[in-house]
């Protein structure tokens, strides 16, 4: 079980937690178990053409997933998954 | 029997050459320049000087001229008005400097010929005292605090963030803020936006944060924009500062500085807060990743709430907004390591720091090289319209 770190938009989605523990073997395993468990996180994340929303970064523990291998990247039970939307709350 | 003042000079006069200030401006323009050497005291050194000249008060002259000429160099002393340095010339001369010579008129009538001459920086008195804790760190001292003083910054935002980036850039001497802010104070953001006060809600929050900055330190300049920024202002906005802090509230203002501090070439110190988590990154203009290699697109508004829709900690603000100082004081300074390159994120809750690695993207759509910088209708483009419809375009 990788550790999946949620941001504050999508905590209400998973039961108001900041992180869980959720199964899989690489990146596309664990969205697709995380959004097995909550359906209302794929809603978020993937538009309708099955693909990862644009804004969305994930990275796996410090390093965007991007730059590894995207969705293919093997991940195990020391690995932390940061889902990481834009914010932008600052002056109000 | 004793000699008088007028008996002392005229023997100098005897032996030591008098040289007229515009034969100097002549001498020093040429490729045998002669070594000007200022016997004046600090005080009068520090009101002005001839370019170039070097500062040994007469008091030391003797002990100190080893280490500042040679023998046989052509040396000019000069003073305040011609006679102290004619004096000291002697005591040279006897040293076996026989090159010197004296400045008639000293740096009186150089000034009064209208010379150029320099204006050294230095601390006041009252800043030493201010800025003791400054200058006392050997990576800010004395040099670090004038650049301070010298350096410019542009808030954006005087809300939960620019409040206290505000007041400790005010604190530390950065001579100058510029706070972009159209916004009036309200009750409600005394929460947090502590440069406020309950007394001045209501009141423009750039001109009551005006008001906090001068009451905490006069060194500092305060240009008070009451406005919104947006694609027709901020180039000329930003062109007179030297760094920008980002403390807006909108992804539209976000973008459009992402990409303004691009063509302008100005380093964009980010910092985003909501509920108990907090962002922040610095942004050096293609030199590392820009917002837009570190968040391409906005996320559309359902999934990205303002604070004043999800609430933000106050403290978290301050912490963030701290860490914006921090980092603008560092790319001011030219010291330690910036946020270039990381996104530290923070968790209030959990009470711990994360970063992640940013690096450039070569497929940017604001750095890359094949990008094509040019504003757009960010309000449109951050509500989705044409964008978050259906698919995410590649």
């Amino acid at each position: 079980m990788s550790t999946v770190r949620v941001p504050p938009v999508l905590r209400a989605a998973v039961g108001g937690v900041r992180e869980l523990p959720v199964p899989g073997s690489t990146v596309a395993e664990v969205l697709q178990s995380l959004y097995a468990a909550h359906p209302e996180v794929r809603a978020q994340l993937v538009g309708d053409d099955g693909e990862l929303h644009r804004f969305v970064n994930i990275y796996v523990n410090d390093e965007d997933v991007r730059l590894l291998g995207w969705l293919d990247t093997s991940v195990d039970d020391s690995d932390t998954l940061l889902i990481l939307p834009a914010m932008a709350g600052g002056a109000r | 029997m004793g000699r008088t003042y007028q008996d002392l000079l005229a023997a100098a006069r005897e032996e030591i050459p008098e040289v007229q200030v515009a034969e100097l401006a002549d001498r020093l323009a040429s490729d045998e320049a002669p070594l000007v050497i200022d016997v004046r005291e600090q005080a009068e050194w520090d009101e002005g000087h001839v370019p170039g000249a070097v500062h040994v008060p007469r008091g030391y002259l003797e002990s100190r001229i080893a280490g500042v000429a040679r023998p046989n160099e052509p040396i000019v002393l000069l003073c305040a008005g011609g006679f102290r340095s004619l004096l000291a010339a002697r005591n040279l001369r006897e040293m076996g400097y026989d090159h010197v010579e004296s400045l008639a008129g000293g740096f009186t009538r150089w000034k009064q010929a209208g010379n150029h001459y320099d204006v050294p920086q230095t601390l006041t008195a009252e800043q030493r005292a201010r800025y003791s804790r400054h200058t006392l760190i050997p990576e800010v001292g004395e040099a670090g605090q004038l650049k301070l003083l010298g350096a410019k910054v542009l808030l954006i935002g005087a809300g939960g963030l620019g409040s206290p980036s505000a007041y400790y850039l005010a604190a530390a001497g950065v001579g100058t803020l510029g706070l972009v802010d159209d916004d009036v104070v309200d009750a409600s953001n005394l929460q947090r936006q502590i440069i406020h006060t309950t007394d001045r809600v209501g009141m423009l929050k750039a001109e009551s944060a005006k008001i906090a900055i001068e009451a905490l330190n006069p060194d500092v300049t305060v240009n008070a924009h009451a406005t919104r920024i947006n694609r027709d202002n901020v180039l000329d906005i930003i062109a007179d500062y030297d760094v920008i802090v980002d403390g807006a509230d909108n992804f539209p203002t976000r973008y459009l500085l992402a990409d303004a501090s691009l063509m302008a070439r100005k380093p964009l110190v980010h910092a985003s807060i909501l509920r108990f988590e907090g962002h922040a990154s610095v942004f050096l203009p293609y030199d590392g990743p820009c917002y837009r290699c570190l968040f391409p697109e906005p996320p559309p508004p359902d999934l990205a709430p303002s604070c004043g829709e999800a609430g933000v900690l106050g403290v978290l603000c301050g912490v963030m907004g701290n860490i914006q100082a921090n980092e603008a004081i560092k790319v001011i300074l030219g010291i330690g390591d910036t946020l270039s390159g990381r996104l530290l994120v923070y968790d209030a809750l959990g009470m711990s720091f994360t970063e992640l690695k940013v690096r450039r993207d070569p497929n940017c759509p604001g750095c890359g090289p094949d990008a094509h910088l040019e504003f757009r209708d960010y309000d449109a483009w951050c509500a989705g319209i044409g964008r978050h419809v259906g698919a995410v375009q590649a």
